[in-house]
């Protein structure tokens, strides 16, 4: 399992492998949001914990088909089917590398990108806070996704469909979190909400996952 | 004699084709009738007459979610038991749902524009709902994309698992957010016991005649899904000879 | 004709739009099972 991890770090992590493309995504969005609402700080400091949540949901998109997808051409797939590693544990193993790769730098830039949008001071530590409880949830659930629509044409476009919808609790909970941070409210109901979410999601939804990748290779 | 003899598609076939006329039957009458009558209720004195749409949107509301539970029980069944009907089942109820759930959303956007002075509101029951269509589309848009039927129903019934989860996590997370943003804004529609029997009988015979026009719409639909099913059979079975 | 009164457009729009949208699907599922009836009796037929 270690082994894997460390592998599909280093694949990730290598030229064309796409690191730090989910970063720039976020960068674009956070810098596309103030042409499209206007320069006032008001306004921004306002939407900025919905938008940087939004942002980060987002770029966490963009790399999840490349979760299964590419092992799944080559063939390395099957093998780790066939491995004495349980399905179930490879789906956790993969969710952890996106999560290394695209969730952690995302949770680590996203203060300086909050900056960008007149984030209010309190709200910074919650950011931080909130995305590192959510972001795992949401490589999980995207694991959960790129698994069902595996080896599907245009996999893609279904994936992003199938997988949104089941981000909504954790951007609800998340954005409420750094919202009533930012306001200088109590925000400690929503992030063990959202904590909570992450810990089922973790426990559960791996085996969905590594059933419907069982599906996919029969 | 057990219920389980309906999972042979034969059966099925039989039984529902005897049963389908007075299902049919029923729905039209009592869909047209709960609506007509609904129609000719007088105008409540706070709603004037637009309480009328209510005849057209609780059933069909009701109907969404129903549709969606079907769906599950459906998919647990085709998952733990394997019968092909009971897959076909789950995909027959799916666009019935979509539908339901778009009326009720529809029916009640033009509701809420004069109610309550806008088309859309993020109150926790429409947000659950949207929610809930967007859930419908993801499952429709997998049976749709995934070529072997089997692997389809495999993915499908999953998806359904935990898309039912979300689906009530969201319902709870939603109403959590928007008492966040405005408290105690309830914009609820009149609910059972302060509504008159003026409005609660035909209410009644409406959801009865959307309750069994889904039961017909669905059984047609898996009709159609076995037939398909077996015409594929036989033109492989044609191809192989 | 019972008066709607200043409510008209909304209530005929949304048993309007309520009723087209059944209209649809009940339309398209008889239309499906007809085509596929008629292709599976072909088949038979040929088979």
């Amino acid at each position: 399992m270690k082994a894997l991890l460390i592998r599909d770090l280093r694949l990730a992590t290598r030229a064309g492998g796409g690191f730090g493309l989910a970063l720039a995504f976020f960068l674009i969005v956070c810098t596309l949001v103030p042409f499209g609402v206007g320069p006032q700080g008001g306004t921004l400091a306002l939407i900025a914990p919905g938008i940087l949540w939004v942002g980060a949901l987002l770029s966490c998109l963009l790399s999840l088909d490349r979760i299964f997808a590419l092992d799944h051409e080559d063939g390395s797939l099957d093998l780790l089917a066939t491995a004495p590693l349980p399905l179930e544990g490879v789906v956790a193993s993969k969710a952890l590398a996106h999560w290394l790769t695209t969730g952690l730098p995302l949770v680590l830039a996203a203060p300086v990108f909050g900056i960008l949008l007149h984030l209010p001071g309190p709200g910074y530590v919650w950011l931080v806070l909130s995305l590192a409880l959510g972001t795992p949830a949401l490589s999980v659930l995207g694991a959960f996704g790129a698994a069902v629509t595996v080896g599907l044409r245009r996999g893609g476009l279904l994936l992003s469909l199938l997988v949104l919808p089941l981000y909504i609790p954790t951007l609800i909970f998340g954005a409420e979190a750094v919202r009533r941070g930012a306001a200088g409210l109590d925000p400690w109901t929503p992030l063990v909400f959202l904590a909570a979410i992450t810990l089922a999601v973790l426990a559960l939804v791996p085996f969905a996952a590594a059933s419907a990748l069982r599906v996919n290779l029969r | 004699m057990s219920i389980w003899e309906y999972a042979n598609p034969v059966k099925f076939m039989r039984a529902s084709g005897a049963v389908l006329p007075w299902v049919v039957g029923g729905a039209a009458i009592c869909t047209l009738g709960g609506l007509i009558w609904g129609f000719l209720t007088p105008d409540d004195f706070k709603q004037g007459s637009t309480v009328k749409i209510l005849f057209l949107h609780v059933p069909a509301a009701l109907m969404a979610i129903n549709c969606w539970m079907m769906m599950l029980v459906a998919s647990l069944i085709w998952i733990v038991r394997r019968h092909h009907v009971s897959a076909l089942a789950a995909k027959a109820a799916a666009p019935v749902g979509a539908v339901m759930t778009l009326i009720a959303l529809i029916t009640g956007a033009v509701w809420g524009q004069p109610m309550w002075g806008t088309w859309w509101e993020w109150d926790p029951r429409l947000t659950s709902f949207l929610i809930l269509f967007l859930f419908y589309l993801g499952y429709i848009a997998l049976w749709e994309a995934v070529e072997d039927p089997d692997s389809a129903a495999d993915l499908t019934g999953v998806l359904c698992l935990v898309g039912s989860v979300f689906a009530l996590l969201s319902r709870y997370a939603v109403l959590f957010w928007n008492q966040g943003l405005h408290q105690g804004a309830s914009l609820s529609v009149a609910s059972g016991e302060r509504m008159s029997a003026t409005y609660r009988y035909p209410l009644y015979l409406a959801m009865l005649g959307f309750f069994l026009l889904t039961v017909a719409l669905i059984l047609i639909r898996t009709r159609t899904e076995i037939r398909r099913r077996r015409l594929a059979a036989l033109l492989a079975r044609e191809n192989r000879a | 004709m019972i008066d709607l009164g200043k409510y008209t457009v909304t209530v005929l729009s949304a048993y309007g739009a309520g009723i087209l949208l059944l209209a649809g699907i009940i339309l398209q599922t008889i239309a499906a099972n007809a085509r596929a009836r008629r292709a599976l009796e072909e088949q038979e037929k040929r088979g």
